[in-house]
């Protein structure tokens, strides 16, 4: 089974306008290596300097990846990955 | 409109003024950029505010909307809330001169009414007809009561646990109220997943942010009108977001820059409950960026364990020669009191966050002998009043003298 990739509106024009991606990978960032593959434009709009923008938040199961253990968050495969902007709110 | 565009506060990136509030290149916050030149005659934006209405709209040449001024009489006018000076409270601190921002005197009694009124201005120019939220609350009350002012659908998400008095506060407006079972940014997250989806959807703290934030530098326009054209030493916020506590500053920048006040930003101090740090404690560790924490606060309005504009609030903190500073959930109890035996104002928990943080900068020795500091209270302690039960003594009598006598003997002011 695959991981999915739920990406924000403001992602979607780097990914052939897709909402939603497959990914594979045992953690949060090879997950998202395996997408980048695909889609190069992705890693330059949620990347700088090797690790997430600051304002790009990534969530696993409803969970911050801030909280576990970052971009080496392991994945179990079927599970969901959810990239959302972080200035919401306040 | 002397608005101009959406501007990228990390690249600089452009877009026109439409529903947005994320660069698509980096993911920074959009913020309004304005065209101030058009107000170079000094003299007839004062004659403009000074001749406005007597709320926030008076101050709309700095407001982002597009219409001719709004009509005041309509919707739910907010601002122009009292500026009162505290003596008592100044010198049970040992402090020569504060005043206190009473925002509480809201329509729906919190600063939210400001942004909400911004926001939800600013939604129905651009066509939209639902306003949505994510809140802690007061928010909540501000969302529900704009939209049933302007006829406008709205749904109104908040944390399940939060206070009855804010639930009850928000519903009575007919809204759509949703109870998230998880904390505030549980129910930020899935609004922010939501307004991906609900494209007609105004959620006022989200698609509509850039503008929404704007309406919290009419706080700093009033304190300055208020205190005669002239600027506070010293400003002290309370912090969730932290987009308050920026908003402020920039409301300062802004008068200044046209001319309207002489000097420069005040020392703007941040306050925060330790049960909800994450500001604070970046500041205190020297650092940039915030690290999320899941709060554990009385403060629920200040709940916000991820705040957006964290690393602006430490910039801010640190260039004005201000700080940012956390005081627990006992001292923002005894915050409350203490504002409120000292200036008859009865504010919520975020304003005893406030107050007690200015009592640990005046015992810090932080405030100089001269200083001239404002307070910026949020919000009405109406809205939290499990915070103060039990903390003073009642007297329960008997309709007569004796048991009266009784109840009182020994007071020496009987």
């Amino acid at each position: 089974m695959a991981i999915t990739v739920k990406l924000p509106t403001q992602l979607r024009d780097a990914a052939g306008g897709a909402a939603t991606l497959q990914a594979a990978g045992a953690t949060v960032g090879e997950a998202l290596e395996s997408v980048f593959a695909e889609h190069g434009e992705l890693r330059e709009r949620m990347y700088l300097d090797g690790d997430l923008r600051r304002f790009v938040n990534v969530y696993i199961g409803g969970e911050d990846i801030r909280f576990l253990d970052g971009l080496q968050t392991a994945v179990p495969d079927g599970s969901s990955l959810t990239i959302l902007p972080a200035v919401a709110g306040g | 409109m002397a608005a101009k565009k959406l501007k990228c506060r990390e690249c600089a990136t452009e877009y026109p003024l439409e529903a947005r509030y994320v660069c698509s290149r980096c993911f920074g916050p959009l913020e309004v950029g304005y065209d101030h030149e058009r107000l170079a005659d000094v003299g007839e934006v004062r004659r403009r505010i000074q001749g406005g209405p007597q709320n926030m709209w008076r101050y709309h040449d700095f407001l982002p909307l597009a219409g001719p001024q709004p009509r005041t009489r309509t919707g739910l006018p907010a601002g122009c809330t009292p500026l009162i000076r505290a003596d008592r409270l100044a010198e049970r601190l040992g402090l020569s001169e504060v005043w206190v921002k009473n925002d509480a005197a809201n329509p729906t009694h919190s600063f939210k009414d400001r942004v909400v009124s911004v926001a939800a201005t600013r939604a129905r120019e651009l066509g939209f007809d639902t306003l949505a939220c994510a809140s802690t609350g007061n928010l909540a009350n501000s969302v529900a009561a704009h939209g049933a002012a302007l006829g406008m659908n709205s749904y109104v998400l908040i944390p399940a646990d939060l206070e009855e008095q804010k639930i009850l506060a928000t519903g009575v407006y007919g809204t759509n109220l949703v109870k998230v079972r998880g904390n505030y940014d549980d129910v930020n997250r899935l609004c922010t997943e939501l307004s991906g989806d609900r494209e007609n959807w105004a959620f006022v703290n989200i698609n509509m942010r850039p503008y929404y934030a704007e309406g919290s530098k009419t706080v700093a326009f009033e304190i300055a009108e208020q205190l005669g054209w002239e600027l506070p030493d010293r400003v002290v916020v309370p912090i969730a977001s932290g987009s308050l506590y920026t908003k402020v500053a920039k409301g300062f920048r802004e008068f200044i820059d046209v001319g309207l006040i002489d000097g420069d930003v005040p020392t703007m101090n941040g306050a925060q409950a330790t049960g909800c740090s994450p500001v604070a404690k970046a500041f205190a560790d020297g650092k940039e960026v915030c690290r999320p924490v899941k709060p554990d606060t009385i403060a629920k309005s200040l709940a916000i364990g991820n705040p957006a504009d964290g690393p602006y609030a430490l910039d801010l903190a640190r260039s004005t020669g201000g700080s940012i500073d956390a005081v627990d959930d006992q001292e923002i109890r005894a915050g409350i009191r203490l504002l409120a035996e000292t200036t008859g104002i009865f504010t919520e928990t975020a304003g005893g966050v406030t107050t007690a943080v200015l009592q640990k900068l005046a015992e810090s020795g932080a405030i100089g002998p001269d200083e001239r500091v404002v307070i910026v209270i949020t919000g009405d302690g109406l809205k939290t009043l499990d915070a103060v039960r039990g903390s003073f003594t009642e007297h329960e009598v008997d309709p007569t003298i004796e048991s009266f006598e009784e109840a009182f003997a020994g007071s020496a002011h009987v």
